[in-house]
């Protein structure tokens, strides 16, 4: 096993000429190196943790906003994560197998295992790419309405619940009208022509567009308040409240129109009316990512190196060790980014 | 090629070896930490997802859970996968000791500070 101490005396061990700790020089600078990693990854989420305290407004829920699978519709809460974690935990017990066939100078182990380890990281970054894009392009957007509306809008349990939102509160779409709508806004500088007859070169516009409805002209059929927040009253959770018919028309037409959001980006964001949420996100896990894209790169070049036999002929399969301790790494910052940004 | 940053000695961890059979047993650790960490994520994605964020006691005793579970799994991490737990004692406390001075520091600075903004912005409103 690693490191396995040997009894030397004190004298003797710290009377120069052997590493006192028993390990290599290059093991002793990686575990130094993640040291400062991980004050960088501890400042980050320790900045993370002043702000949300510090926020006034109600900050996202993670299993409110990280509720979709690829391929699938319906909300399976933090579902995704869970996969994005196993995925990550299982490539580092490969690693730390290849670590535990080195030992045995077992090339054919060590290329298998880190082989399996390389694979785990690409599966990690590919979840990790959809996370984002799902991210930045939301499920559905949303606005603030321009003046206060009151309205009744049902709870989860079936419930009514009578409420005044005031100027400012942010209403969310659904997802499947959310994307029309954005659809025709994106649009409207081509569908304008053909509100007029005809457009420049005197086509007939409105033969071409007739499927398009103006998004002026859109009217949704529901509208959720508290999609991604939750605001407790009288001993009740109320979250995801839907609002339907005449109180969804009365919401759509106090909307503001410049606050209209969908997705997020690094100026607004549809999951928070704090900025700070999405650029966290970014920075956080996109930090992350880095450094398991670095991670598999190095993996790959050491892989190589194994497929080659260089260790082989150095007669030790130290190298495996080092970078398994940086992989390793990468998933323990993992685990506590899983805690403070999706769960807590 | 001579590499002049190793001092090769009998108990430097590159010349830690061990049989097939030594070999069997360190897997059989491995194999019992993964399945103990799969079963801590799947406890903290069910407590997630069915207790109310509420702000009542149960839900803040689950976030401390949260967090005491967390510090189990980077436990498990550091000293059964990075190895630490094998290496040498005074190694283990170089590694460790400084990094939780700083962060505990860290987080009770943020805390400090954190409060202290959030009774401007309050008085201010």
């Amino acid at each position: 096993m690693a490191g396995h101490a040997q009894p030397i005396g004190k004298e003797d061990l710290w009377s120069g000429g052997k590493s006192p700790f028993s390990i290599s020089y290059g093991k002793m600078m990686m575990w130094y190196f993640l040291v400062s990693d991980a004050l960088t990854f501890g400042g980050l989420l320790t900045a993370y943790g002043v702000i949300r305290h510090g926020s006034a407004d109600p900050w996202p829920v993670g299993e409110q906003v990280f509720e979709a699978l690829p391929l699938l519709h319906g909300s399976y809460p933090l579902m995704y994560v869970a996969l994005m974690t196993f995925i990550l935990i299982i490539s580092s017990v490969t690693m730390v197998l290849a670590v535990e066939a080195g030992h045995r100078l077992d090339k054919k182990g060590v290329v298998k295992w880190l082989g399996y380890t390389i694979l785990g990281g690409f599966f990690f970054l590919g979840s990790q790419a959809w996370e984002w894009s799902h991210f930045i392009h939301g499920s559905g957007g949303g606005f603030q309405l321009g003046q206060p509306v009151t309205v009744s809008a049902a709870a989860d349990d079936g419930s009514t619940i009578e409420m005044t939102l005031p100027a400012g509160a942010w209403v969310h779409m659904e997802s499947e009208f959310g994307h029309a709508y954005e659809h025709a806004l994106e649009h409207e500088a081509e569908i304008l022509p053909a509100a007029a007859g005809q457009d420049a070169h005197g086509h007939d516009a409105h033969a071409e567009d007739h499927v398009m409805v103006p998004a002026s002209e859109m009217v949704p059929e529901a509208l959720v308040i508290n999609k991604y927040t939750l605001v407790h009253q009288d001993g009740k959770d109320l979250r995801k409240l839907k609002a339907t018919g005449e109180d969804a028309r009365k919401l759509w037409e106090a909307m503001e129109p410049n606050t209209v959001v969908f997705g997020a980006n690094l100026h607004k964001n549809e999951y928070a009316v704090q900025q700070q949420y999405a650029n966290f996100f970014f920075f956080v896990t996109g930090f992350h990512g880095f450094h398991v894209f670095s991670g598999v790169l190095i993996n790959i070049i050491v892989w190589l190196m194994a497929i080659r036999g260089v260790f082989e002929r150095r007669g030790h399969y130290e190298m495996i060790e080092k970078i398994g301790l940086y992989w390793h790494f990468v998933d323990l910052v993992w685990v506590f980014v899983f805690t403070f940004f999706y769960l807590i | 090629m001579e590499r002049d940053d190793l001092i090769v000695n009998d108990s430097y961890s590159i010349n830690a070896r061990h049989n097939e059979e030594d070999g069997r047993k360190i897997r059989k650790k491995l194999y019992a930490v993964t399945l103990l960490l799969t079963a801590i994520t799947l406890v903290e994605v069910f407590m997630g997802v069915f207790f109310k964020r509420n702000g009542t006691f149960t839900w803040e005793t689950i976030k401390l859970g949260f967090i005491v579970l967390t510090l189990v799994k980077a436990a498990y991490i550091v000293l059964v996968f990075m190895h630490l737990g094998d290496e040498r004692r005074n190694l283990k406390y170089v590694i460790l000791l400084p990094y939780a001075l700083f962060i505990m520091y860290l987080i009770f600075i943020g805390l400090y500070e954190g409060l202290s903004v959030q009774e401007l912005n309050n008085s201010f409103r």
